[in-house]
């Protein structure tokens, strides 16, 4: 396995007082989550917004300490390195950011932006970094030339392009992307998807693909993890978990998402889930989607359900094959 | 919430005034001067600065100086003067009445003149009004305080006495109990130099604050709803626009207390600030110190109102 | 070739040369008339008191030179401007023209230097205190409230009777009052930035604290240390100015703008020029730098440009 995590915990600490701080609470933002990831496999991570999956993807990008649990890059436990010791393991595990606006430092040149992690391990520099980065910019499908304007003179689409040849520039064996095309209108999100894949193929990636949106996923992923409120909820092959959800929580999150076959779309019956997403301050008893469970009996919200085979539910939906 | 809030400020504040008075006394520790050897005189025997210097208590380690004069200070005793032997809240008393008139007086002038400027300007962007108040800013804001006082001296004194209309005086100062209508004839220039100078950024900030505050969504809905446009500038704008305004006055009047010696110089009214020139100059430590604590103080509590009147304000500010 | 054919959004045309941030702020200063005309005077300023040796050499009025024939009436007063002395002579018979630019120098040396080192150390401080936070922060920034809330003439004095009145003591002073508005600006600024997604970003590649805070970090708050910087320069003036006048900054027989004044004060009644020349230079001065400043801001300042447009737009509806 190239990638496992295990039991992995987040709380953020709430805190108050005038003169000496002191915690009131917990925010639980992921609550122990564990998955392994093959190499050249993809992982897509899905779930509503507030549910801990950026939070989830930070942690396994070192950019958060974690609570509890364990990280293991290529069978070495990399949680919590101290910086250092953490180095050469960022040069094999690079992120792809949501915000092709926000993860590009307007005031820096396209050039040096996608330079950027060469320099930082010291691999090359001079001519040979020029060439190198103008390679990834066409690779990617920008113009070379346009190695000395700003960000802001490129278009979302091409943003993200930008960042892809940075996460590339380093030939990493593991490519986080943190929603990477959530942020795109959806006729650049496919071309985004297929650069994605073409790179996949070429350069033999491992992705951890996270997104809110189901249909996004199931195309580049071959195994889709659902979380819900810091857990994982339902996990297995891509197009089981499209085509045959056993979770509760997954049916609703599918029937939510557009689909472009009428005939389908008429099969399909909509799940509107009732009541809000509970705070991960105080996450409900038992099985965490209890209170807007259609299926939830009074089990339920003492018991909390495990991950034994694909969905951890009480009674999840029978596959009817 | 808001009680812990003011109390973090205050403790904030005491500590201010710690740091302050302590780096003060460490400073004049390693100043060259020795006020027993000033007060000895150039004919004194080494026995006799020797002797001063004990009897002034200069011959203690500086941290048991500093205690003693915190100890002291917790039973508001400033000390005596090292020269004249006076008691320095007696000194400071008589120092302070000029000072106090003077920033009090060009505090409601630059407050007028600059919020009603700033107002102008900010409802009149880009007009020949709002040009002509913010190059007159500038102007302001590029003065020296001296060079005012001075310009107001030759203009306003000078030129009007040559011109046979003596109704300003040049300088010195009269107590407000002795002549009420001469304490403010006295007045008046220092007061136009002070103000002149704070209006000018007084008129920047209202003018910035009030433009923030006019392109918010509740003033667009204000407006859409059909209310008045004077009501939606001075009801519902400047209402919001003053807050730091009024701040950044809490802040100055703190300062200028300690801080006039330019204007006081100018016009040779006395006070704090020229008290503690001397001071310094002769190495009166008791009364450097009292100057010290006192402006410090100053500073410190007026901030602490203004954090009283944030928080009673504006709600937000008590989660911060 | 396909991928260019693929690439979206193409609306990147080949004949606009790439402009950075920085080139539009050019372009938007260039057509401010005032601020042209404000750079052009703080340049020749510059060049003046460059000049000023070459300036005396010419006319032959060296700064200290006492011209007791020429300079001085019968009755021991100065001379009025005329064709010799263009500013008139001060009280010993100096050239009063000469004094002005030997000034000059010292104050635009004073004023550059003296924001140059706090725009330094304001900066450093500033990144240090945003982008650790915790700790740091506290410290520095209550160091900050020290410095902030200390009556300045009142440190300065004391610097003065410890140091005294020198040209580095006068430097020392400004700078030292000075760093710390710098700093909270900077400190502001880093909060905000610090949580951009390309921070993270950086940290994800393995970036250095040294590097995310002066590569990544410190040009994106680049406009508002110049903005603040440049509008320090005339603070900075009018400090020098201050405590040359209190005696506390450059003392004679050295020529500053608040010595020189120091020194009218006692003839304003009889000498206006003595007064009024020196008074006009250093106002002329400030005042530039200021406009410059304000031009600058306003350049690199979108937000200011859209609260105008705004504005005249809801002005053509009413």
């Amino acid at each position: 396995m190239l990638l496992e995590v295990s039991n992995l915990v987040k709380h953020y600490p709430i805190t108050t007082g005038a003169l000496v701080k002191h915690v009131v609470g917990q925010v639980k933002a992921v609550d122990g989550v564990s998955f392994a990831l093959a190499p050249g496999e993809t992982l897509g991570l899905v779930g509503e917004t507030g549910c801990g999956k950026s939070t989830l993807a930070r942690c396994v990008a070192g950019l958060h300490p974690v609570t509890s649990g364990s990280v293991r890059f290529d069978g070495a436990d990399i949680t919590n390195l101290p910086r250092k010791r953490m180095r050469p393991y960022r040069r094999d595990i690079q992120v792809i950011f949501q915000d092709p606006y926000g993860s590009l430092n307007p005031r820096r040149r396209v050039g040096s932006i996608i330079a950027d992690p060469l320099v930082i391990h010291r691999v090359m520099s001079g001519e040979q970094l020029r060439r190198t980065v103008q390679e990834l910019m066409e690779r990617v499908g920008l113009n070379p030339e346009h190695y000395n304007r700003f960000p802001a003179e490129f278009s979302g689409g091409q943003r993200q392009r930008i960042g892809v040849a940075r996460a590339l520039a380093l030939r990493p064996r593991l490519i986080i992307c943190d929603e990477p095309v959530s942020a795109l209108d959806v006729s650049i999100q496919a071309q985004i998807l297929n650069l994605l894949k073409d790179l996949q193929t070429e350069f033999g990636l491992t992705y951890l693909f996270i997104a809110h949106d189901l249909s996004v996923v199931r195309h580049i992923s071959d195994r889709i993890a659902v979380m819900y409120l810091g857990k994982v909820v339902e996990v297995g092959d891509a197009e089981l978990v499209y085509d045959r959800p056993r979770h509760p929580y997954t049916n609703a999150l599918l029937s939510a998402t557009a689909v472009a076959d009428p005939d389908e779309a008429e099969r399909r019956q909509r799940i509107v889930l009732t009541g809000d997403v509970p705070s991960p301050i105080d996450p409900p008893s038992g099985c965490r989607f209890h209170p807007r469970c259609p299926r939830a009996q009074e089990v339920c919200s003492s018991v909390e359900p495990q991950l034994e085979g694909s969905a951890a539910c009480h009674f999840p939906i029978e596959v009817v094959v | 919430m808001l009680r812990a809030f003011l109390l973090r400020r205050a403790l904030l504040g005491l500590l201010v005034l710690w740091l302050v008075t302590l780096g003060t006394f460490l400073l004049f520790f390693v100043a060259p001067s020795d006020p027993a050897r000033t007060l000895a005189g150039r004919q004194a025997t080494p026995e006799q600065v020797e002797l001063i210097r004990h009897n002034l208590g200069l011959d203690r380690p500086t941290l048991v100086q500093y205690l003693d004069y915190l100890g002291r200070l917790l039973h508001g005793d400033l000390g005596q003067s090292y020269f004249s032997g006076e008691s320095v809240g007696k000194l400071l008393a008589a120092d302070f009445p000029p000072t106090f008139s003077l920033v009090l007086g060009g505090a409601v002038l630059w407050f007028t003149l600059g919020v009603g400027a700033g107002v102008l300007s900010a409802t009149r962007v880009r007009s020949l009004m709002d040009r002509g108040l913010t190059l007159l800013a500038l102007a302001g804001v590029s003065m020296p305080t001296f060079v005012v006082g001075l310009l107001l001296l030759y203009f306003l004194f000078f030129q009007l006495t040559m011109a046979g209309v003596p109704i300003l005086p040049p300088d010195s100062y009269v107590p407000f109990s002795q002549n009420p209508a001469e304490w403010a004839r006295h007045l008046i220039l220092p007061w136009i130099t002070l103000a002149t100078v704070q209006a000018a950024s007084y008129a920047r900030l209202t003018r910035g604050s009030m433009l923030d505050v006019l392109g918010e969504d509740y003033i667009r809905t204000a407006r859409a709803k059909g209310v008045p446009e004077r009501r939606v500038i001075y009801r519902h704008g400047l209402r919001a626009a003053l807050t730091p305004v009024v701040t950044q006055l809490g802040v100055d009047v703190g300062t200028l207390i300690g801080g006039v010696v330019v204007t006081e110089s100018v016009f040779g009214l006395g006070g704090v600030g020229q008290a503690v020139v001397q001071a310094f100059v002769s190495g009166d430590l008791p009364v450097i110190m009292g100057v010290v604590t006192l402006a410090t103080t100053a500073v410190v509590v007026a901030n602490l109102l203004v954090d009283v009147a944030y928080g009673l304000l504006d709600p937000r500010i008590r989660l911060a | 070739m396909t991928l260019t054919e693929i690439r979206p959004g193409a609306v990147t045309s080949q004949g606009i040369a790439g402009r950075g941030p920085w080139q539009l702020a050019w372009r938007r200063i260039r057509t401010d008339r005032v601020a042209m005309v404000s750079g052009l005077v703080v340049i020749l300023l510059c060049a003046l008191a460059l000049a000023a040796p070459l300036i005396a050499a010419w006319n032959g009025h060296g700064p200290d030179d006492q011209f007791r024939d020429t300079g001085i009436t019968a009755q021991g007063l100065p001379v009025p401007p005329n064709g010799e002395f263009w500013f008139g002579t001060d009280r010993l018979g100096r050239d009063l023209f000469i004094r002005v630019l030997y000034g000059a120098r010292v104050s635009l040396l004073v004023g550059v230097v003296a924001t140059g080192l706090a725009a330094l150390v304001g900066v450093v401080v500033g990144l240090l205190a945003g982008y650790y936070g915790g700790v740091v922060d506290t410290v520095l920034s209550r160091l900050m409230d020290v410095v902030l809330s200390f009556p300045y003439l009142i440190f300065a004095i004391a610097v003065v009777s410890i140091a005294g009145p020198s040209l580095s003591a006068t430097i020392g002073v400004i700078a030292f009052y000075s760093w710390a508005a710098i700093a909270r600006v900077v400190r502001g600024q880093t909060l905000s930035v610090k949580e951009r997604e390309y921070v993270d970003a950086a940290r994800s590649m393995g970036a250095g604290d040294f590097r995310i805070m002066f590569v990544d970090i410190l040009p994106n708050l680049l406009a508002p240390v110049i903005v603040l910087t440049t509008l320090l320069v005339p603070a900075a003036i009018v400090f020098e100015s201050t405590l040359s006048y209190l005696g506390l900054g450059i003392v004679p027989p050295t020529p500053s703008w608040g010595n020189l004044l120091s020194e009218a004060q006692g003839f304003y009644r009889v000498a206006y020029w003595y007064l009024g020349f020196p008074a006009a230079t250093l106002l002329v001065t400030t005042l530039a730098f200021n406009l410059v400043g304000d031009g600058i801001r306003d350049a690199l300042d979108p937000r200011m440009e859209r609260l105008f447009s705004r504005r005249r737009r809801t002005r053509k509806g009413a």
